[in-house]
């Protein structure tokens, strides 16, 4: 059964199309991230063009992580003056992102420079998480109590001026390292199609200090409206946003989601983190393949534009 | 046409007793030059997005034929079926550390989206590949100019073989030798294809008359192609109306979100 998709201008089998909406769904609601990093690769290996995954991969951030982001906001277990400033400076990094974007689309280099920032970006965090995690469970084992990786003393980060006070979070920090974790997310979600929750509650905690209490909440509300703003621009400049094939991940997400989150509740947090980490890292060694192998046809036409 | 009956006399005069051959020159120099006519049941097709390629009927007639000429197979018909025209870039990737990366890329000015050929027979053996090649007849023959291009003509090659290679596997360009039939002496049908994918916008026929290998004259129809259905008012919106089509794309993501966790909210 296949289904065309107009802005893709491809003919897709929609069973394959739900089934990865369902995995990443799944894996999304098991593991408790957005699922872009995983849907845009997965649809680069299913032969949608790069830049339509990273576009609808976007959007699908939208949806599933909207409704964390409303019980976060309802509950108040979110810092709003952290996380506006986390989203203004996401939408400047989003919009840079798209410029970025747009010129590599123009010289054709988007592809592999889409791939690259995938393998690159899944390589380092898989292998970090990968690492983080085993000794984790090796302390779990040892049966030593698991020290919460929050100790008071100060990093480099809190000595940046610029010091404004987050009351919520209880910290004073310097709006610089905000700015520039907000603005680099902001990139990434342009140019690889993530909400990017896999690096911000890493670095929230660790860099930034923010109590856990608040950071999912403050990650999600900054992701949101990022991703929302990001689909937005674009739909409206690039043309890249199939709304038939995000519609059906969508959908076959929230589904998948559901299911993930029950077997998440059953698993230990770090035997999680080690199970999310394979998963980066199996996903970052078939791009760094699929660049290394050499292509089927090495010619590729462009249709400049519509007629 | 006024030298007409002193040529008449001449003729008959050289000629002395054989008149009736001399006849038959004369009447063939009398004869109005041969044409073609075609014609089509629509000129505008509407295509659903679950189309699969169809096949599309070209009735024609000759005019003025020659019946001893047709009956030897003299005259030959070439219909072609070109689609809307656009500057095409192809690239060309090359190994650079390792990885795999587009170094070289190329733009043919208007190049046909799609191109679909029928013919009485293969058109190596209707007329000269020189003839082929100045009327743009033929998948091998159709111009591909890279205005930009002031490199090695090898690699222009490449490219422009890489090019056919292409639209030929994704179906785009298709030749069918031998699918115009003659139902009676002047009247043809010529069946070209179109493809899955076949693009939207204005197409050209075109139907060549030729005889004994020498091009005649040509007769050109256009053709609208309009994709209809849904499929295909997304895409006027998502070009036309792009940011009510981004803004619709994140509200739907947003309520298929919200109404996720809704719906399956356990308590």
């Amino acid at each position: 059964m296949t289904i065309y998709l107009p802005i893709a201008e491809m003919s897709v089998n929609i069973l394959v199309i739900l089934g990865m909406g369902a995995a990443v769904g799944f894996l999304s609601g098991m593991f408790g991230v957005g699922g872009g990093f995983l849907i845009t690769p997965l649809l680069i290996f299913y032969n949608v063009p790069p830049g339509i995954a990273v576009a609808t991969g976007a959007c699908l951030v939208v949806a599933s992580s909207v409704s964390g982001a409303i019980s976060h906001f309802r509950r108040g277990t979110l810092d709003l003056k952290l996380g506006t400033l986390l989203l203004v400076s996401g939408l400047l990094g989003s919009t840079a992102g798209i410029g970025v974007f747009a010129i590599l689309r123009s010289l054709g280099l988007l592809d592999l420079f889409i791939s690259l920032a995938y393998v690159l970006l899944l390589g380092t965090v898989g292998s970090l998480m990968l690492i983080e995690s085993l000794r984790a469970i090796r302390r779990v084992a040892k049966n030593k109590a698991v020290a919460l990786n929050r100790p008071g003393q100060h990093n480099w980060v809190h000595r940046l001026p610029f010091k404004v006070r987050f009351k919520k979070s209880k910290i004073y920090l310097s709006v610089l390292p905000v700015i520039a974790l907000g603005f680099s997310l902001g990139v990434l979600t342009s140019v690889m199609g993530i909400g990017g929750g896999f690096i911000m509650v890493p670095a929230m905690i660790y860099f930034l200090r923010v109590p856990t209490g608040v950071v999912i909440g403050t990650s999600l509300f900054q992701i949101v409206f990022v991703t929302a703003y990001t689909t937005m621009i674009q739909a409206t400049l690039n043309h890249s946003v199939d709304i038939i094939l995000a519609l059906q991940l969508m959908i076959a997400g929230v589904v998948g989601a559901q299911y993930g989150v029950r077997v998440g509740q059953r698993l230990r947090a770090e035997q999680l983190r080690a199970l999310l980490a394979l998963l980066v890292l199996a996903v970052g060694v078939r791009l760094a393949v699929d660049l290394v192998l050499t292509p089927k046809d090495i010619y590729s036409i462009v249709t400049g534009g519509r007629a | 046409m006024s030298r007409l009956p002193f040529a008449r006399a001449l003729s008959a005069l050289v000629m002395g007793l054989s008149l009736l051959s001399t006849g038959a020159v004369a009447a063939e120099k009398v004869r109005p030059p041969e044409g073609i006519e075609i014609g089509m049941s629509t000129n505008e097709i509407a295509i659903t997005s679950d189309f699969t390629g169809a096949d599309l009927t070209i009735f024609g007639t000759l005019t003025n034929v020659d019946d001893y000429l047709q009956q030897i197979g003299q005259y030959d018909i070439i219909v072609t079926l070109e689609g809307p025209r656009v500057d095409t870039t192809i690239r060309r990737k090359a190994r650079v550390f390792g990885i795999w990366i587009n170094t070289e890329q190329m733009t043919f000015s208007a190049v046909p989206q799609s191109y679909s050929m029928t013919s009485t027979r293969l058109i190596k053996d209707i007329t000269s590949q020189q003839e082929l090649s100045t009327l743009n007849i033929g998948i091998d023959h159709i111009r591909l100019f890279a205005a930009n291009y002031f490199g090695d003509i090898a690699v222009l090659d490449d490219f422009r073989k890489a090019f056919r290679r292409q639209m030929i596997d994704s179906g785009l360009y298709q030749s069918n030798p031998g699918g115009i039939r003659f139902v009676s002496p002047s009247l043809f049908r010529a069946t070209v294809k179109l493809p899955a994918n076949v693009p939207n916008g204005v197409h050209m026929v075109h139907a060549y008359l030729f005889k004994s290998g020498d091009f005649l004259m040509e007769k050109k129809l256009p053709l609208r192609v309009v994709k209809t259905g849904i499929e295909q008012s997304l895409t006027e919106a998502a070009y036309g109306n792009s940011f009510l089509y981004g803004l619709s794309a994140v509200l739907i993501a947003l309520t298929i979100g919200w109404a996720g966790s809704v719906i399956f909210r356990k308590d």
